[in-house]
């Protein structure tokens, strides 16, 4: 089925999130939506699946005119779509799952399964899915829930599948798996969206890549482009995607930690007996696949977990057992994964999110009184030095975008002397842009001497970063490997197999 | 804990629809309510109901009543509020006026305890329990001990504030430790505080000798509120601390490390948690001093007013409180402009029910009406046709769309 957009446009008030765009995605055609967060790549696709009615503009299927109401009618038209964040409910078995909202029933009324779990296998044997259609999703790998997601589009004989950031959560050797799946569709005959802004990955993928800048296109390109160009086009203007680092100097190895062991209300083990060092001047990365234990270690570290055991040093004094509160007056700067949630008070003004934890303290307060006037002057200094852009420091920070609330984090954080630098997924969610400034930053910090922990989802900032990268895998540490180990070593401690392991298999299968 | 904090997160996001609301909508609710009370005093009014029977053939004899009723109401209620135009003297005619102030003293105060717990992230219902705790403390030592002048009023005062402070404290306390939730904890204190006031009335402490009925001995004048304009007026210096509460408040969220504190907690726990700040302290400490708010509130009714502990001390001022704070916005001086309204409501509710007739529970009604309409603003808005697309430019919704699906993924996995 031949999908064509037409001089989409979506206005919400003054703001123009899509701005008359143009789109034609073919059979057997995988296309790739490329564009920063907040480029307008999610509206787009949500006009398309009918949860937004477009300001003005055409969708045309087969050359003909069609509206779609809601999900309900873009699904009965062929359009299935993949969330980033699944739809899939954990207590139900696969079969149910694909069912629900189009069961098929028997006479009376009564439900079906047999006839969906005959579909699903079908489908499951002819990509070759591997998926068991009575088996619960909560006990289903991220990457096989993903296929479940996308069985359910095609048991709604879906034509054209839009996949929104589908990498997002999966391991390195998990998205090969799923190109490979989706190079399957496409040689069926399906049209397929796939949304990202990770470039790697849009350039081993699609067919055509379309390039989407504050809610226009910017251009269509072929997947050979190179990386830079790619990025040049998305930020609107040259950047530098090579960090160009210094070696690391690392000096004395004041961060120690030993035997961690982070324990869920519940009992879960999840930190599970880790033990490291980090030394001063030197940048250790945390990599893993989301939800292995980085959330947890970090707020062991600063105090916020209660059922935390072993031994957390720094400078030789134990923080396990601290308070937050005195873990930061410790010096150690913590940037939390999602600054939304943990790092800022969204209602809160810059400035005040500025100081938010050292407001208690000279010169920003004298005993129970604050100083508006030295928080107003410390704001505007930060805001120059960072580059934060605001209306005002009397803004609330919930306003700025996500590169500049995240510049607010690590201004307010790198403000103080500090022991240890934490930065969990610093550049999640922020421009292109604002990654190059926001990574020099924390070299800089590196090379003042400072010992830097950074915690990330993806290799390629970890392999941009790293001096040192430490794998966690359910907990576990799979091992400290060195910063310019590869990617397919790495994918493969994050699956969980141990340094060793990893560099023998990675070994045999280059021979 | 964070189950804890994320079983909040349903009534702290009820909390920001309704201090997020604009000063304009209030305003319009106020406005909306007052036309809707009068529609019902029409309505329930005698001579309309007469005149609708012939409606058909001289509609105009209805609506004139109808007018007449709503209109003459309301101009009894001003009168009875604000300022007696037909008052022989200057000071009968300004009498009115000073009992609004009167009767706002406690909404006021109580209405500060309420919003400095909402802004935390807490619903305060206790504010009736913690009234009546505060006039009991405040009442003991007012009838027992015996102290100079000035002294004993002062420590009648800050033993009322204790015992407020101390009715806070369980709910605060309970919530930071076990996670209870504070408002059936604060709602099932009220009833406690009740009885418990209702017992000591007969117990040979607090109960009057010589008197059978549930009432305490009359407070020793050293420990009253002195009244500020004479004995001509009930006005007493309590108005004074209300006003002094109000600026208090302000100075504690605006401009002190305990203010900031309180509001990143309310506004944000996670983040505040982050940032290391104790969550439940600051539960445990807004408690306080919201039960001690409440307390002086009880205060200026046993030391202002009664001069006398009863059962029935703290009156409806508790629970109107709430609707005070959220008139009021839950910021101090919108608090304290809407208790001055409800404090004339309530002193011009007297009048009207004396001059027209009309029963002094339409007060009530559009007191309630005014919490119905701010608590939905898109209906205020609609029924104003308040342009909405102004507000939009905002959210940019493209934005946080991709930013919410950034940041759930970690959710999506579990």
């Amino acid at each position: 089925m031949l999908l064509e957009l037409q001089g989409i446009t979506k206005k919400f008030g003054t703001l123009v999130a899509n701005d008359s765009i143009d789109l034609v995605v073919k059979p057997g055609e995988v296309h790739c939506l490329l564009g920063e967060n907040g480029a307008g790549k999610s509206t787009l696709m949500n006009v398309l699946y009918g949860l937004y009615e477009p300001t003005d503009g055409e969708i045309l299927l087969d050359g003909k005119s069609v509206t779609f109401k809601g999900p309900g009618d873009a699904m009965a038209a062929g359009i299935g779509m993949v969330h980033q964040h699944f739809m899939l409910i954990p207590v139900f078995t696969v079969a149910e799952n694909v069912a629900l909202g189009d069961e098929f029933t028997r006479a009376g009324g009564l439900l079906d399964l047999e006839k969906t779990r005959a579909k699903i296998r079908d489908i499951s044997d002819r990509y070759g899915f591997d998926v068991d259609p009575d088996a619960l999703i909560e006990d289903l790998p991220v990457g096989v829930q993903q296929r479940v997601e996308i069985i359910k589009a095609l048991v709604r004989n879906a034509s054209v599948l839009i996949l929104d950031e589908p990498t997002a959560v999966l391991t390195p050797q998990e998205t090969d798996e799923l190109i490979d799946i989706i190079g399957q569709l496409k040689a069926a005959g399906t049209a397929i969206v796939f949304i990202s802004h990770k470039l790697r990955e849009v350039r081993a993928v699609s067919d055509v890549i379309t390039v989407i800048r504050r809610g226009a296109v910017v251009g269509s390109v072929d997947p050979s482009t190179s990386t830079t160009e790619l990025a040049n086009m998305m930020v609107g203007r040259q950047v530098s995607l090579s960090l160009n680092k210094a070696p690391a100097n690392p000096g004395e190895r004041t961060f120690q930690v030993r035997n961690l062991t982070v324990l869920s209300p519940t009992g879960q083990r999840l930190v599970d007996d880790v033990t490291f060092d980090i030394a001063e001047g030197e940048i250790l990365a945390v990599a893993g696949v989301q939800g292995n234990g980085q959330t947890e270690l970090t707020e062991a570290i600063l105090g916020l977990q209660d059922h935390a055991s072993g031994s957390i040093k720094l400078k030789g004094t134990e923080l396990i057992g601290l308070k937050a509160k005195d873990v930061i007056r410790h010096g150690v700067g913590f940037v939390p994964e999602d600054r939304k949630v943990d790092g800022l008070v969204g209602t809160f003004s810059v400035a005040e999110n500025l100081i938010l934890n050292w407001y208690n303290e000279p010169p920003f307060a004298k005993g129970l009184a604050m100083k508006p006037s030295v928080v107003m002057a410390n704001a505007k200094a930060k805001i120059d030095e960072y580059d934060v852009r605001t209306q005002s420091a009397d803004s609330a920070v919930g306003t700025l975008s996500g590169g500049n609330q995240q510049k607010v984090v690590l201004a307010r954080e790198l403000s103080r002397p500090l022991n240890l630098f934490i930065a969990s997924q610093p550049t999640r969610g922020v421009d292109v842009g604002s990654i190059e400034f926001l990574h020099k930053r924390i070299v800089q910090e590196r090379d003042g001497g400072t010992p830097v922990m950074i915690v990330s989802t993806e290799l390629d900032e970890i392999s941009e970063l790293a001096d040192r990268i430490a794998v966690l895998h359910r907990g576990k540490l799979m091992g400290v490997v060195p910063g310019n180990t590869t990617r397919d070593v790495l994918g493969l401690m994050m699956a969980g197999m141990t340094a060793d392991e990893a560099l023998g298999q990675s070994a045999e299968e280059k021979q | 804990m964070s189950s804890q904090l994320q079983q909040g997160d349903s009534s702290r996001s009820v909390l920001h629809r309704i201090m997020g609301g604009s000063t304009l909508v209030a305003v319009l609710a106020v406005v909306l309510s007052i036309v809707l009370g009068g529609i019902l005093i029409a309505v329930t009014d005698d001579r309309v109901a007469e005149t609708s029977a012939y409606f058909f053939s001289r509609p105009g004899d209805m609506l004139t009543a109808a007018w007449e009723a709503a209109s003459g109401a309301y101009i009894a209620l001003f009168q009875g509020a604000i300022f007696n135009p037909r008052a022989d003297t200057v000071a009968q005619a300004i009498r009115p006026l000073t009992e609004t102030l009167t009767v706002a003293t406690p909404l006021i105060l109580a209405g500060l305890g309420v919003a400095i717990a909402f802004r935390t992230g807490l619903f305060n219902i206790g504010a009736q329990g913690q009234i009546i705790l505060g006039a009991t403390f405040a009442a003991w030592v007012g009838f027992t001990l015996e102290l100079p002048p000035g002294l004993h009023l002062l420590i009648a005062v800050v033993a009322g504030f204790i015992g407020g402070a101390l009715w806070g404290f369980i709910p605060g306390i309970l919530k930071a430790r076990t996670g209870a939730h504070e408002v059936i904890v604060t709602i099932m204190l009220n009833y406690v505080a009740v009885y418990l006031v209702a017992y000591l009335l007969f117990t040979p402490g607090f109960q009057n000798p010589g008197s059978s009925n549930p009432i305490s001995p009359r407070l020793d004048d050293s420990a009253l509120y002195p009244l500020l304009l004479g004995s001509g007026y009930r006005l007493h210096l309590g108005f004074l601390v209300a006003i002094a509460a109000t600026i208090g408040v302000w100075w504690l969220l605006n401009r002190s490390t305990t203010g900031f504190e309180l509001r990143a907690v309310g506004a944000n726990p996670n983040a505040a948690r982050t940032a290391g700040i104790s969550v439940t302290k600051g539960y445990v400490v807004v408690m306080m001093i919201a039960g001690g708010l409440a307390g002086l509130a009880g205060v200026a009714q046993v030391a202002g007013t009664e001069k006398v502990l009863t059962g029935g001390i703290a009156a409806s001022f508790g629970f109107d409180a709430i609707t005070v704070a959220l008139l009021g916005r839950s910021h101090p001086w919108g608090v304290f402009f809407a208790g001055l309204l409800f404090g004339a409501f309530r002193a011009g509710g007297v009048q009207m029910q004396t001059q027209t007739g009309t029963p002094i529970d339409i007060v009530l009604v559009v007191q309630s009406l005014i919490v119905l309409f701010i608590a939905a603003p898109p209906l205020v808005k609609a029924i104003f046709r308040i342009d909405q697309k102004k507000k939009k430019k905002t959210t940019k919704p493209d934005q946080s769309s991709e930013d919410i699906t950034t940041t759930t993924a970690a959710g999506g996995v579990a």
